[in-house]
């Protein structure tokens, strides 16, 4: 548990990715099985222990703590796991005695309801301090340190040399302790055997388009569609949902889960249907309300149903299609469809254009909410995982500018921990007040940011915590993707992507837009 | 000791504690005829007082913050141990261990004796004298870290971790934030007894308080300023500086620095998270839990009073024991930066 608790306690504090992708690299690298296996599932939020929840642990600390002092001290601290960490007495030198977290594993999962107290109380009295937040982390959840599923694969990929592609595939279909994927990384065993494992496959991903044009003999053209990207697989009787980072999201659309019963592997867009758009997709807003749920109630079932607009297929019937041409998965795609709950599941059309200036005339034209441009794909391209060039091209809609005028400043984050970095932005509404509309920290040269760094520190009025209120004064000119309305802002507004295009030092704060311009733009 | 009424010589107001036969009060928040200041942190000291009683050290440093006239005959010095009578009280000053010249305050009138502690810990520290206990029927301590969370671990650890992370990345430098006064000079002092004898660099802030250090005897070694060395000068050492410089302009003329920040809080690691720190080390100044509670079981006096900080926790504690306690909800004494 000692070096488990070690390297928690690193990536709390470390902000760099790099930084921490070393450690667990290292951590991999150093650890025996099964404990580094068990330790990046902790990680990654992939255990569960149903007989350990917060409340079992508040009621075992009332054994060996004055309930008053705990409420006091978890009302200082802020977080249950942490409290009882540094609350439960100290062991004697002779007792301390390292467990390994596979021990505390086993231990875990063995116990029931009943007997679970006793079992984590015998845990915790030979840990130290760091220890026991490290075994209270792992069996309560909630690590809180920053280590996606994708950041572990990476991890583990570079720790091994190995493609992080191939790591992706065998992750979800080994259960943890992973050792067969630790045996494969080490070289000591074939690539785990995927059959019957609805296994996750890197998704293809395309690059931003720059060339003025390209052949439409060479690539179809279909929408670009604002919602999250997913990859459905049935295998084994068994279907998962995955999003881009191959990070399981199924108990967050069980209606799509229950819903798809082909032996089939899908590749597509998790869209939300909207009632304003007659039953089209709805905006990525109400999109965003169903996701990183881990249970989902009957209402929001009902009134944010989920559907997929499917535009790739990757597998049918136990046949691996990724090899085929574009153009061949289309085909069994568009055959394929059909057989598919059409409440759930629809085919993503493609553009019939005549030819490139007729694409530029309907991308342009495109007002539907949940168009975000047009993708090009490669007739004759295979599916392979990450960017290529030449394959796919995404030609997103043009972006849209407004002036707004700095209203707040936050400092950022890490190499920009000393800089004002964060801008929070409005427009004046028609009794001439500024409303905040969106927020950038992106968009300028070095050169600028200590420019507006200095002029925040400059016209500071008022400060909120970490927050500077500046005087009214300075116009941004921003870019944003697209904006829509939105009952959480007090402007109505809220912009997807907004990045500071210029520091309209020239301009009068009196002449930046109107909120009603900016409702105009609103889909 | 006679055990006398409940007092009523000594009143705790929101401002401080006044000394009503003396007409004298200690710590005030605000400027008053006559004051005893337990040290010099600024939530203890303050500007503007007609006459202060204090320990030679505490008055030198009042005297390099504000101008506190040392040597004029309106204020006093007295060593530990020393003291003086006033209005029927006996007034005696007694190491407290929190940085230079702290002192605990005995009183002694009508056959009752009443120790204010100012601010103190029990932990060795080089660069100052070690808490005394006194015995006595009433003890006004702080509670600054008055939850049974807060366990500092033995300094030699923490600093121990510091020359660690130092070596680890000779490309970088190590920035800690320790407060100005006490905590910066502890923890160079606790370097050099580490064996780091390397010149170690501070801020411009740091610079008038070391010396005062070391004119009273205090070993730093070498220090150098960082505002006249070169960024590449810096790679593999250790910098000081104020808490409020970390995450300022000026830190950006160090190579690539890893914040460490010195202090109790840090033991909380969101605590530590939300001041963006990279690096916590958990050294204090003040008495941690244990402390705290050993000293009242220890002192054993008839009553406690309770100054500042998790109140609450402390009462709890002494309530738990069998033990009288009040608390005093004195104002102004949050100096978040300097525990």
């Amino acid at each position: 548990m000692k070096r488990f608790a070690a390297l928690i306690d690193r990536l709390i504090y470390t902000r760099s990715r790099n930084t921490k992708l070393a450690l667990i690299a290292d951590y991999l690298r150093h650890t025996p099985d099964p404990d580094r296996g068990w330790a990046i599932a902790a990680l990654t939020e992939t255990l569960d222990f149903p007989a350990v929840k917060s409340a079992m642990v508040r009621a075992l600390l009332a054994t060996r703590v004055d309930e008053e002092l705990f409420r006091l001290s978890r009302h200082f601290v802020g977080d249950t796991a942490e409290t009882a960490a540094l609350l439960w007495p100290d062991p004697k030198p002779q007792t301390r005695a390292d467990s390994s977290v596979s021990e505390a594993v086993d231990i875990l999962s063995a116990a029931t309801r009943a007997d679970a107290p006793l079992a984590l109380a015998g845990l915790l009295d030979r840990l130290d301090a760091e220890g026991r937040y490290a075994l209270l982390k792992l069996a309560l959840g909630g690590m809180r340190v920053g280590v996606s599923a994708r950041l572990a694969k990476q991890a583990f990929a570079q720790a091994f040399d190995v493609p992080v592609d191939d790591v992706e595939e065998v992750w979800h279909a080994i259960p943890p302790p992973y050792a067969p994927i630790f045996a494969w990384g080490e070289g000591r065993a074939a690539r785990p055997d995927l059959a019957d494992i609805p296994f996750f496959r890197p998704f293809m991903l395309a690059h931003p388009l720059e060339a003025e044009s390209v052949d439409l003999s060479d690539y179809a053209a279909e929408w670009k569609w604002d919602g999250i990207r997913v990859q459905i697989v049935h295998g084994g009787g068994e279907t998962r949902i995955y999003s881009r980072g191959g990070e399981e999201i199924s108990a967050a659309f069980p209606e799509l889960v229950a819903a798809f019963d082909q032996d089939a592997v899908i590749d597509g867009e998790l869209l939300v249907r909207g009632d304003a758009q007659g039953g089209e997709a709805a905006s990525f807003n109400v999109l965003q309300q169903r996701l990183g749920r881990k249970t989902v109630s009957k209402k929001m079932l009902a009134e944010s149903p989920a559907f997929v607009r499917v535009y790739d297929l990757l597998a049918l019937d136990g046949t691996d299609l990724r090899g085929l041409p574009w153009q061949e998965r289309r085909h069994r795609l568009e055959a394929f469809v059909p057989r598919l709950t059409a409440s759930h599941f629809d085919l993503s059309q493609v553009i019939d254009a005549g030819d490139w200036n007729d694409l530029a005339t309907r991308r342009a034209g495109a007002r539907d909410v949940a168009i975000e441009g047009v993708m090009l794909k490669r007739r004759d391209a295979p599916y392979v995982p990450g960017r290529r060039a030449g394959l796919w091209y995404k030609w997103k809609r043009d972006p849209l500018t407004a002036d707004c005028v700095m209203m707040y400043a936050q400092r950022g984050n890490g190499r920009r921990a000393s800089f004002y970095s964060d801008y929070t932005f409005g427009c004046w509404n028609d009794a001439g007040e500024l409303l905040p509309v969106g927020k950038a920290y992106s968009g300028f040269t070095d050169e600028e940011l200590k420019w507006l760094d200095n002029f925040v520190r400059n016209h500071t009025i008022a400060r909120f915590g970490p927050v500077r209120e500046v005087e009214k004064m300075l116009v941004l000119e921003v870019v944003f993707d697209s904006i829509h309305l939105s009952k959480r802002h007090k402007s109505g507004l809220a912009m997807r992507f907004p990045r500071i295009l210029r520091i309209r030092r020239d301009k009068p704060a009196e002449e930046a837009d109107r909120l009603a311009t900016l409702h105009a733009m609103a889909t | 000791m006679v055990r006398a009424k409940t007092t009523s010589w000594i009143e705790p107001h929101p401002q401080g504690l006044y000394v009503r036969p003396a007409d004298l009060w200690i710590d005030p928040s605000q400027p008053v005829e006559r004051a005893v200041v337990t040290h010099g942190h600024a939530d203890h000291a303050r500007s503007g007082h007609a006459s202060v009683f204090a320990t030679p050290e505490t008055l030198a440093i009042m005297a390099l913050r504000y101008g506190v006239d040392a040597g004029a005959s309106h204020n006093a010095a007295f060593a530990y141990r020393d003291g003086f009578e006033r209005g029927g009280v006996r007034f005696t000053f007694h190491p407290a261990g929190h940085v230079l010249g702290s002192a605990q305050i005995a009183m002694d009138h009508a056959g009752e004796r009443i120790v204010v502690t100012g601010d103190y810990k029990r932990r060795p520290d080089p660069t100052c004298a070690p808490f005394e206990v006194v015995p006595c029927d009433i003890f006004v301590t702080e509670a600054t870290f008055g939850l049974p969370v807060f366990r500092h671990p033995p300094t030699a650890d923490e600093v121990a971790k510091l020359i660690a992370a130092v070596r680890a990345e000779p490309e970088r430098c190590i920035l800690v934030g320790a407060y100005a006064l006490g905590k910066a000079q502890r923890v160079i002092a606790e370097l050099r007894a580490a064996g780091w004898d390397a010149p170690i660099f501070i801020h411009g802030a740091l610079e008038r308080m070391c010396a005062l250090y070391v004119e009273h005897g205090v070993e730093l070694g070498e220090l150098r300023l960082v505002g006249e060395t070169e960024k590449d000068a810096m790679r593999g050492q250790i910098v000081l500086a104020p808490p409020s410089a970390l995450n300022d302009r000026w830190s950006r003329r160090l190579p690539d620095p890893v914040t460490a920040m010195a202090s109790g809080w840090m033991r909380v690691r969101q605590r530590a998270r939300q001041r963006m720190v990279e690096l916590p080390l958990v050294i204090s100044d003040h008495a941690d839990w244990d402390e705290l509670t050993a000293t009242i079981a220890e002192v054993n006096p008839k009553e406690s009073w309770i100054t500042h900080g998790s109140e609450e926790g402390l009462l709890r504690w002494c309530e738990l024991n069998q033990r009288k306690a009040r608390a005093l909800h004195l104002v102004g004494r949050d100096l978040e930066e300097e525990a």
